[in-house]
């Protein structure tokens, strides 16, 4: 069994197994990370961004001057940003069977990986996963093909031209094989392989399936293990009403789906306590619409808590209240209604996270100079402080609250106590404590024996041995067999059937009947396509005792017969007839020259000493 | 016992004893039990035994019967056991020696052992117990051989029964007792695990406390010394304490004793401190493999041990026997322990590493070191520790991960060190490091007064208000207020949907109104001042939960007492508006409180009240201020006279003692004018009169200001105000609470008594 990691981000996981004769893909996250090198796309014209000065190397070389552009002391790509992909090279990704997505974070390099690798499988997904994913793929192609750039660089990705470039750009890996956003058509084509799988079928809900796995394979954690998110909420809250009370604005920048529900519902309570009940909420992007409207139908996939609120009239999630009273007014872009609409101080929520496409750039160029105004990160997935970088100086405060409820060390811990798995398998970063705390031993897996850890481009032999399976038999193939017995306490039988494998269990079925003989013109359908049975030839069990043999062959009539022992058995020569039979523990070989005839006579003459059965 | 009470008394025993009736609840029985020991107290049990035969019966009634409650059995042990607190009536109760035979309640062993010994060996105790009386013997074999026994509870059984024994009898025999069975409570300590060691210490504390042992120890300190060595981490705590609270004991042991409270502190120094730790705690206390055993062991019994430590520390720092008081050390392991839950900490060792990923993030070790480091705002420290102390506080204070528990306590102990920072003469009147500490202290407060947890919020206000209360006077505290939009939140939240946190916004505008705290950036600053009346009134008059309307009251009785500007400015229209806004309210406690604005307003007009008056000290020494005349046509006018009449018959008695009180010290006060006759002059009481029965049913007073003085004196001198202050002296429930109407429900349950005569229930 073994494991071929292709990304290194923890959160952003893309793991291929691969065991017996199947490969399986395990999410296929995207890393974003790597559009942090580039400047922000401007939804309207920047003259700011558009004048800043070319960088040039330290001997005044200003060959580089068009593609990167120098802003506060930091070096940003001028050119349409690129994901850095999960690696193609380590396995051909057109054999992998199957890709398994757990969440919608983990799915956006899934065009990439569907689209042009030759990969012919089937993806499976949850309703909610493709829906929701959908929905940031959509929102990611609209944000940067709306602002269309004329420019692709690709000069500073030259090795050795890199290596004379400042950090982070210096240190950038992989940089030839980051790759500018896929097409919607490229989203459709990947989405259409997903084959969706309903609730409760044949997804185990609760960890009690996973107890004793052979292997556990961890990832996706907390990426601020010593927030808690409750904290962080208040914490949002209480830098929002402090902002807008002294006539500020405020910027969120968010996913369109996700944490912003959370971050809608506490304000939906906080709201009115805090006097702010006529302070507008705007959600921008593209897909708000669908997203708010998408979370109200998933019921069977909320938590008990929302689910319960399902049957009654009120919707799960409070935002439709909110939608309803005013409060919350969503818009597709800041071009059109909104622009109508919009009046301060207020909040907005908006993308990208990572500040560099999206409405969310127009905000923090608008915004930025006033220190009235505040942006709140509440996305953990990148640096505040590097997604900040190209509007530097900023007079506008920043805060950081990052709402990270993905599971958290003690919860693993517990989960690790309860499932107890055989072995642990996670990213490298998960064996250490985080690099800023190095003195918690408590933020990291610590199990027995140790976590195997993975890093990007690595593959890992899985401790998993082959062995024997057990295999159920149906009772009426059972009834069928006539065993015998071949030693005192050994019986054996022949059995023909149908070897049904499912869920890693193995039943034997009798064999289909022997297809009806079918007219020549009639083609077979496809799912008739059973095994064929064909009539087998008995099989043969026992030895031959050479003297008995050579005393039989002289009463058939044949003489000067000669035995020689060899390391293996005996050769048994007849020189007359010109042949030779060699007895070996498992073959018998007659060797005569073209006399079928004597063959045959000889061949029953060795099978009179086995049985057959 | 009255009479009616001893009719009924025979029929109650005999349904007690009887296993058919239903049996009262046990709370009955402890209020019968109660109501003995009073009964017994006034008079003789011997005589009270020999008045009703039928408790004799129901004491040796009660052991013949099979199905009785186990309830009834023990009242009737602990009954014979009251009567048997007197000696004659025990004499009396001997002869039933099986009563005791089948007592095992070691209260009940304590009085026969206390009372056999004051009839026999008393004075001149002898150790082998020869001349005990045979009923002690018996007792103290009893005992004596529980303590050898393996099973824990007949150990915990026998060393309670002698913890009782050496609490209640200090009589010299008890020095016997405990000279003969201490090496058998020795020997306890030497078992492993140590027996019922929760009893054990109460027994050595218990012991160590008797004046019996003052002056010779009997191997008491030995046997003390030798149960802090042995004892575990989780008992050896309380003992150590108990140690350090005696008044007499060797100061070899109370070092011991203080080193073994220290322990679990010492380690966890030991754990994280790089250099060699501030001196004094860690020299002195040697590494201890059980402790830092139960520091690893599990999250639970880490933090219980450091909670329980925190817990002692702070009893013992303010008592007057405590050791010599590591600060520095001990500021040092709470600024760490601290450090330790916010995961700030850096450990020195692999001990420090685990109890870094213990404590992070734990909540109730936090809480305890926050009261500690509290508590240890009354000493001094070394500036660089105190530093640490205000960093590590203030880091609670803007943690987003701290709990509105944590934030409360860390308020509480923000408070205690800003209040004790020591005043040194020079420009600023604040510690050193007060100045930086404010400043970065309001920005964090102004958040906490936004967070969206009101008990964050209540927390916030509660200490603006105690702060600005110590220190409204101080610049740099004002400057740094003022320059945060602190004040500004603060008004906003008297708009709080959760009436707690209006409450405290109420006090806290009202305070900061009083020192003359607002934003001067406001531009509407005048006029923000004078509105803050008109909204507290507002609040007072339409707010639908008491506690803002109460704290709105509080408010306006210390402006009124204090001379705010809003009460000074026309103080009679203040009096006025507030007492008919308060006299309407259906709260008992704003009506109260408006009666404490009015005698305010009493002794500012006539004068302070004698020393009696707890408001004495708060006054200035103010003459009479005007003429009486003048004065009582000043309460009529403000309505105070309405308000106080009818609140002499409300319906809540602490009112209508407050009103009563209030008249009295007005009356009081009056008949020290010699003028008093001259203004009198033909009273006219009518109009009062008249208005009375409207205040008895209840009827709101008329607007204020149309009574007569005159008339309103009359009235006072009329009122027997004496006699209505002791009938409301006395509880409501007084009738209830009377044993006649015990023993009648008792019966009334069992069925005893008519269905008319129990309609109560």
């Amino acid at each position: 069994m073994k494991l071929y990691c292709l990304s290194g981000h923890p959160t952003l996981p893309c793991n291929v197994l691969k065991f017996k004769s199947t490969t399986i893909m395990l999410d296929c996250g995207l890393d974003m990370t790597s559009t942090l090198n580039f400047l922000p796309l401007p939804l309207v014209q920047s003259p700011r961004l558009s004048s800043l000065p070319g960088w040039s190397l330290k001997d005044g070389n200003a060959f580089l001057d068009k593609e990167l552009k120098e802003c506060s002391g930091h070096v940003f790509v001028d050119s349409v940003p690129e994901f850095c992909l999960p690696e193609t090279e380590l396995i051909d990704l057109s054999t992998v069977d199957v890709i398994l997505i757990s969440n919608y974070h983990c799915m956006m390099a899934l065009p990439y990986i569907t689209e042009h690798t030759g990969f012919t499988g089937t993806v499976y997904a949850t309703e909610p996963t493709v829906q929701i994913g959908r929905l940031l793929m959509e929102e990611l192609v609209n944000f940067i093909e709306r602002v269309p750039k004329a420019q692709s660089a690709s000069l500073w990705k030259n090795k050795d031209i890199q290596r004379l470039l400042p950090s982070p750009l210096k240190d950038a890996v992989e940089v030839s094989t980051w790759r500018r956003c896929y097409t919607m058509q490229e989203v459709n084509s990947a989405l259409s392989k997903i084959q969706l799988v309903g609730y409760s079928q044949k997804i185990p809900m609760d960890q009690a399936s996973l107890k004793n796995s052979d292997v556990l394979v961890l990832t996706g954690l907390t990426q601020i293990p010593t927030a808690n998110p409750d904290g962080m909420v208040g914490e949002f809250c209480s830098n929002l009403a402090l902002t807008v009370r002294n006539g500020g604005n405020v910027l969120v920048p968010c996913y369109p789906s996700g944490v912003i529900y959370d971050l809608l519902e506490c304000l939906y309570q906080y709201i009115d306590s805090a006097g702010l009940s006529s302070v507008p909420l705007y959600f921008i992007s593209p897909v708000a619409n669908s997203s708010l409207e998408f979370s109200q139908i998933f019921a069977e996939w909320l938590c008990h808590n929302k689910q319960s609120k399902v049957y009654l009239p009120e919707p799960p999630f409070p935002h439709a209240e909110l939608i309803q009273t005013n409060k919350l007014k969503h818009y597709p872009s800041i071009h059109g209604d909104f622009s109508n609409d919009f009046r301060q101080p207020c909040v907005v929520f908006t993308g990208h996270p990572s500040l560099r496409f999206g409405d969310v750039v127009h905000f923090m160029e608008l915004w930025g100079k006033s220190s009235l105004n505040t942006v709140i990160f509440t996305e953990p997935d990148f640096s505040y402080l590097e997604a900040l970088a190209p509007y530097q100086p900023l007079a506008m405060k920043c805060i950081y609250c990052p709402i990270d409820t993905r599971l958290n060390f003690i919860q693993v811990s517990k989960l690790l106590k309860e499932v107890q798995p055989l072995h642990v398998v996670c990213p490298e970063q998960y064996t250490q404590p985080p690099p800023a705390q190095s003195h918690r031993m408590d933020l990291m897996i610590d199990c027995q024996p140790p976590a195997m850890s993975y890093r990007r481009a690595e593959v890992l032999a899985l401790p998993f041995k082959r062995r024997y399976e057990k295999i159920e038999i149906m009772p009426e193939l059972a009834d069928s067999l006539v065993p015998m017995e071949i030693k005192p306490g050994i019986s054996l039988a022949t059995v023909s059937a149908v070897l049904h494998t499912k869920d890693n269990k193995h039943l034997l079925q009798p064999p289909p009947r022997p297809a009806q003989p079918t007219s020549g013109k009639k083609r077979k359908r496809v799912s008739d396509d059973v095994p064929d049975c064909k009539v087998l030839k008995p099989l043969l069990s026992g030895s031959i005792p050479v003297e008995q043999f050579v005393q039989t062959l002289e009463k058939h009539g044949f003489s000067d017969i000669k035995v020689e022992d060899t390391a293996k058995g005996h050769i048994v020569l007849l020189q007359e007839a010109e042949t030779l039979i060699q007895i070996e523990e498992d073959s018998t070989h007659i060797i005569c020259d073209n006399d079928e005839m004597l063959r045959v006579r000889l061949r029953d003459l060795v099978l009179k000493f086995l049985q057959k059965f | 016992m009255d009479p009616e009470c001893s009719r009924l008394l025979p029929a109650l025993c005999a349904v007690l004893v009887d296993p058919r009736q239903p049996v009262a609840d046990d709370t009955c029985l402890e209020k019968l039990l109660d109501w003995f020991k009073t009964v017994t107290e006034g008079e003789s049990s011997l005589v009270l035994l020999q008045g009703h035969p039928c408790l004799v019966e129901l004491l040796s009634h009660v052991l013949k019967v099979q199905d009785l409650s186990p309830g009834v059995l023990s009242f009737s042990l602990r009954l014979a056991g009251t009567f048997a607190a007197q000696e004659n009536c025990f004499q009396y109760l001997q002869g039933d020696s099986s009563l005791f035979v089948a007592s095992a309640a070691s209260q009940l062993l304590v009085h026969v052992l206390a009372l056999s010994m004051r009839g026999g060996a008393e004075g001149h105790p002898c150790l082998r117990g020869d001349d005990w009386p045979a009923c002690a013997q018996k007792i103290t074999d009893h005992v004596e051989e529980s303590l050898c026994c393996t099973a824990t509870p007949k150990v915990t059984q026998a060393l309670n029964v002698l913890t009782t024994t050496f609490g209640r009898c200090q009589s010299p025999w008890t020095e016997a007792l405990w000279v003969r069975l201490s090496p058998r409570v020795a020997c306890l300590l030497e078992r492993d695990p140590i027996p019922a060691a929760h009893s054990l210490v109460d027994l050595l504390l218990c012991v160590a406390r008797s004046p019996v042992f003052s002056s010779s120890d009997g191997g008491l300190w030995e046997t003390l010394a030798q149960a802090l060595s042995c004892l575990g981490p989780t008992h050896v705590g309380p003992l150590a304490l108990g140690i350090l609270k005696l008044e007499h004991c060797p100061q070899a042991l109370r070092t011991q004793a203080f080193q073994v409270l220290l322990q679990p502190l010492a380690c966890v120094l030991k754990a994280t401190v790089q250099a060699p730790g501030p001196p004094g705690l860690l020299d002195r206390t040697a590494d201890d493999a059980t402790t830092v055993d139960t520091l690893l062991a599990s999250k639970s019994s880490c933090a219980g041990l450091l909670c329980r430590t925190l817990a002692h520390l702070e009893e013992l720092q303010p008592l007057p026997q405590r050791p010599p008081w590591p600060q520095a050390s001990l500021l040092g392991a709470a600024v760490t322990v601290l450090q330790l839950c916010d995961g700030s900490a850096a450990p020195a060792s692999s001990v420090g590493s685990h109890l870094c990923g213990t404590l992070a993030g734990c909540v109730r070790v936090q809480r305890a070191a926050l009261d500690f480091l509290g508590t240890l705002s009354e000493g001094t420290g070394p500036q660089e520790l105190v530093t640490q102390a205000l960093a590590v506080l203030l880091e609670c204070l803007e943690s987003p991960g701290s709990s509105p528990t944590v934030l409360k306590k860390a308020f509480q102990a923000t408070l205690q060190w800003l209040l004790s920072s020591p005043k040194t003469p020079g420009c600023s009147d604040l510690g050193p490091l007060i100045p930086q500490f404010l400043r970065e202290l309001f920005p964090v407060l102004q958040k906490r007064l936004c967070h969206p947890c009101w008990e964050v919020r209540d927390s916030a206000l509660e200490f603006l208000t105690q702060l600005s209360r110590h220190w409204g006077g101080q610049a740099d505290f004002r400057c740094a207020l003022l320059a945060s939009e602190v004040p500004e939140l603060a008004r906003q939240l008297l708009q709080d949907p959760e009436s707690y946190v209006r409450a405290s916004a109420v006090t806290a505008t009202g305070q900061l109104s009083s020192r003359g705290l607002h934003a001067p950036t406001s531009p509407e600053y005048a006029e923000a001042r004078q509105s803050l009346f008109l909204e507290l009134l507002h609040i007072l008059s339409v707010d639908s939960e008491g506690f803002p309307r109460r704290a709105v009251m509080q408010v306006f009785t210390e402006w009124l007492r204090d001379g705010h500007a809003d009460a000074a400015q026309d103080t009679e229209q203040f009096v006025a508006t507030v007492l008919q806004a308060a006299s309407r309210d259906l709260d008992w406690e704003v009506r109260a409180q408006g009666l404490e604005l009015a005698l305010v307003f009493l002794g500012q007009t006539l004068g302070p009240p004698r020393t009696h008056c707890p408001y004495a000290v708060a006054l200035p020494e103010v003459a009479p201020a005007r003429p009486l005349t003048e004065a009582l046509r000043a309460f009529c006018h403000v309505g105070l006279f309405d308000f106080a009449f009818c609140a002499l018959f409300d319906c809540d008695r602490p009112v209508a003692q407050k009103s009563c009180d209030l008249l009295l010290f007005l009356r009081d006060k009056i008949a020290s004018y010699s003028s008093l006759r001259e203004a009198g002059g033909g009273p006219n009481t009518a109009s009062v009169e008249a208005a009375l029965p409207r205040c008895r049913t209840g009827e709101h007073a008329q607007p204020p200001g149309d009574q007569e003085p005159e008339a309103v004196l009359a009235m006072l001198r009329s009122l027997d105000l004496e006699g209505l202050r002791s009938t409301l002296a006395e509880s409501s429930d007084h009738v209830e609470k009377s044993p006649q109407s015990l023993l009648q429900d008792m019966l009334a349950t069992g069925g005893f008594l008519q269905g008319d005569e129990a309609d109560c229930y």
